[in-house]
């Protein structure tokens, strides 16, 4: 870093935190594409491993949270540190409830069973990628404080939203026209997609609030 | 500041020198009335010359010297009408080092200022005495031994002493210079709980090398260093975002 | 690392011997002093030789007029130097510190501080004596032992000030305090011992000194008591160094019970000095 504490083992601290949310930031990345994966290869028992993967991202939570209220209780950061600590806690929350969207599609995935629902895995797969990358990015922008990173993947939002309403339009066809219950299945699955990206847009616009130590958050500007 | 909040303390273009050595730089600061005005910084930066400035005990110091105005109520303190000694009884002072008299008792302490001053007032000793103990927080504490020495008491009851001391005189404005820098934490609890309650009735500026008291017990916050005013709002947005990046940088402790 | 090396330790050990030296020798050296002058009495030291007035014959002289004078000389001299130097250090400490006008008077005492005391006596002598007329009086042997004990007595109230912490006048004025509320009720009642121990130590030097008065024109030979401030007078010092002059022997064991007298009244003032001091340390809250 280029002005570093004075004390420098509350940089190691803040160093280590960082990382590891990083870490967790890439098994909850992990889940995304492994549970994306399963359902297109109709592959159940990667579904299953998704499970063990939340299972570790809960001990990246809990550890985190532990970690934030250390340095708030010993070190009392104050300005960007208090920022950076405090959204911290919160986006931990947030990858968390990303981690358990994912198990949601592995869910579905093994209700789906061998059904092929081959003519949505382009679609599904393009958002899911989305997800993927406005995610990485986010954690990428809190961890390098770059708000002009956030800022993009708040405007990405956008694409994930268009692209649900695509796949909205041609699963009614499907239901209707074919199987209502994988129908609903698929569905499902492009509504955790979307969730998921708005959970990015929501660390992003946290991200934005650290660096400018402004709220974008509820305020309509999108700039 | 909003404007309404009336300035208690409007400051302009002041400058202070130690002999040669100029201290404070171009300062422009208006302080409100009735709130707890908190000026940080790293050690010489001025800002205890900038409040002895205020009820001008800088000038006491030989060679020291000051240039600029201040203005208390609009009233210019610096004013060659302006007798030094009268001012500093509508501005009080509580320092760093509890510093109660050591040959007076509790009671004595309290009045010292107006007996050294010979006031009046005098008549009233004991309703003053009380009042001004309550008012501090030490009336229950040292109420069955009033005629013990005011330095029998621990350094916190010391420090208290010295704030009723101070409001005795009827202040309208209490600086404190580092009140608590000597005392350990229950004693700095209970001196800046004792703030909360004065900023009702007192205009407060307290000087303090603790950033989480600054954060603590005021309502604004001023940043000095060497000699300048950084920055200056609100304490909640001084402490989560600062705007200048020294400031950033000061209290997040990345610079000494 | 040895934690102590026998060399460290005998280094130690002189140096510990020697200090212990430092003070042995004049104790030592003052005990057998005391102990030769108190022998030499052979006696003489008897409640009548404190009542009676000089004679020519040894056995009846007494030492009176020069206790007396002593007494009389001391108090006008402490009456007249304790306000002259509490005032002088008070200004330079407190008004006038680190001004040009002090620098210069600062710099004269400490001067005037190591001038022979017979100097003192010549200039009593031209300026008490003869312009201003108060002739070989007590009350011009006053003035110019005042003038002798003035610098030390300035120069310790100065340092008896300055050992009251700066953070007690700020104190008094931050309470709106005029400079002189705060010297006269805050800051000269805290130095107040200090400066008394000082003034008892220089006056009781003043106790001692025969020289400046005998060129001011103290008599030695005296049978009476002094009556006034403009009546004549002897001192003990003057009494003792007249008996010591003279041939006759019993006269020396007058002298030397005058001495032990003399040492006596030092011994007197300088114990209540370490007293008050002491009391001064307990005191001391700062």
């Amino acid at each position: 870093m280029k002005h570093p504490h004075i004390d420098r083992e509350y940089d190691n601290e803040l160093k280590e935190l960082r990382q590891e949310i990083m870490v967790m930031a890439g098994e909850v990345k992990k889940m995304i594409a492994r549970a994306v994966q399963s359902f297109i290869s109709m592959d159940t028992s990667l579904a299953n491993g998704v499970t063990a993967l939340e299972y570790r991202v809960n001990q990246y939570e809990m550890d985190i949270d532990e970690r934030c209220l250390s340095i708030l209780a010993r070190r009392q950061p104050m300005a960007s540190d208090l920022r950076f600590i405090t959204l911290g806690l919160k986006m931990v929350t947030d990858l968390e409830r990303i981690g358990d969207e994912a198990v949601n599609i592995c869910e579905r995935v093994i209700d789906i069973g061998s059904h092929s629902l081959a003519n949505f895995y382009p679609l599904i797969s393009q958002m899911a990628e989305i997800a993927q990358s406005m995610i990485h990015d986010a954690i990428t922008a809190f961890i390098e404080k770059d708000a002009k990173l956030a800022k993009k993947v708040v405007t990405r939002d956008d694409e994930v939203d268009a692209l649900y309403v695509e796949v909205i339009n041609k699963l009614v066809d499907y239901m209707v026209k074919e199987n209502v219950k994988q129908g609903f299945n698929a569905l499902s699955i492009a509504k955790v997609l979307e969730r998921m990206a708005d959970h990015g847009t929501n660390i992003a616009e946290q991200v934005i609030f650290m660096v400018k130590g402004k709220d974008i958050r509820h305020s309509g500007e999108s700039s | 500041m909003s404007s309404n909040e009336a300035a208690k303390i409007s400051v302009r273009n002041l400058n202070a020198w130690f002999g040669e050595k100029l201290v404070i730089r171009d300062i422009d600061i208006e302080i409100p009335e009735k709130q707890a005005t908190a000026i940080i910084g790293p050690s010489g930066c001025g800002k205890s010359t900038f409040i002895r400035c205020c009820n001008r005990m800088h000038e006491l110091v030989p060679g020291a010297r000051v240039q600029g105005s201040i203005q208390l109520d609009e009233e210019s303190i610096y004013d060659r009408s302006i007798d030094p000694v009268l001012l500093r009884r509508r501005i009080g002072m509580v320092f760093q080092k509890p510093n109660p008299f050591p040959s007076m008792s509790i009671r004595d302490n309290v009045l010292s200022g107006l007996k050294l001053t010979k006031s009046g007032r005098l008549k009233e000793a004991d309703s003053i005495v009380e009042n001004a103990l309550q008012q501090a927080a030490l009336w229950d504490e040292v109420k069955d031994r009033l005629n013990d020495p005011g330095i029998g008491l621990s350094g916190g009851q010391q420090q208290r002493l010295c704030i009723a001391r101070a409001l005795a005189v009827e202040p309208e404005v209490l600086l404190m210079d580092e009140p608590c820098s000597a005392l350990d934490p229950v004693a700095t609890a209970r001196i800046e709980d004792l703030i909360h309650g004065l900023k009702d009735d007192y205009t407060i500026v307290i000087v303090t090398h603790n950033m989480q008291q600054a954060a603590r017990v005021s309502d604004r916050t001023a940043f000095f260093l060497m000699g300048e005013l950084v920055e200056y709002r609100g304490t909640k947005r001084m402490f989560t975002t600062p705007k200048d990046k020294r400031t950033e940088d000061y209290i997040t402790g990345k610079f000494g | 690392m040895k934690l102590n090396t026998r060399r460290g330790r005998y280094t130690e050990t002189v140096f510990q011997f020697l200090c212990l030296l430092a003070i042995a020798l004049p104790l030592v050296l003052l005990v057998l002093l005391l102990a030769d002058v108190i022998s030499d009495t052979h006696g003489r030291l008897t409640w009548d030789f404190l009542t009676s007035y000089p004679s020519r014959k040894a056995e009846r002289a007494g030492i009176l007029p020069g206790l007396v004078g002593s007494i009389y000389l001391i108090s006008l001299t402490a009456a007249m130097a304790l306000p002259i130097g509490i005032g002088a250090a008070v200004y330079l400490e407190e008004y006038d510190k680190r001004g040009k006008l002090a620098a210069l008077i600062e710099l004269n005492i400490s001067n005037l501080a190591g001038v022979p005391s017979i100097i003192y006596g010549l200039l009593g002598l031209e300026l008490f004596v003869r312009i201003i007329g108060l002739g070989s009086s007590l009350l011009a042997g006053a003035c110019t032992m005042t003038l002798l004990v003035l610098p030390i007595m300035i120069m310790s109230s100065r340092e008896a000030l300055k050992t009251i912490p700066q953070s007690f006048r700020e104190g008094a004025y931050a309470l709106g305090a005029t400079r002189w509320q705060t010297v006269r009720q805050v800051v000269l009642p805290l130095a107040l011992p200090g400066i008394l121990t000082g003034a008892i130590l220089s006056i009781s030097r003043a106790i001692g000194e025969a020289a400046p008065l005998l060129v001011v024109g103290a008599l030695a030979y005296i049978t009476f008591l002094p009556s006034g401030l403009d009546s004549p007078f002897t001192v003990l010092p003057i009494q003792i160094f007249n008996w010591v002059s003279r041939p006759n022997q019993s006269f020396l064991e007058n002298a030397a019970a005058g001495i032990v007298v003399l040492m006596a009244a030092m011994l007197l003032l300088n114990s209540f000095a370490i007293i008050l001091r002491n009391r001064l340390h307990k005191r001391r809250y700062w």
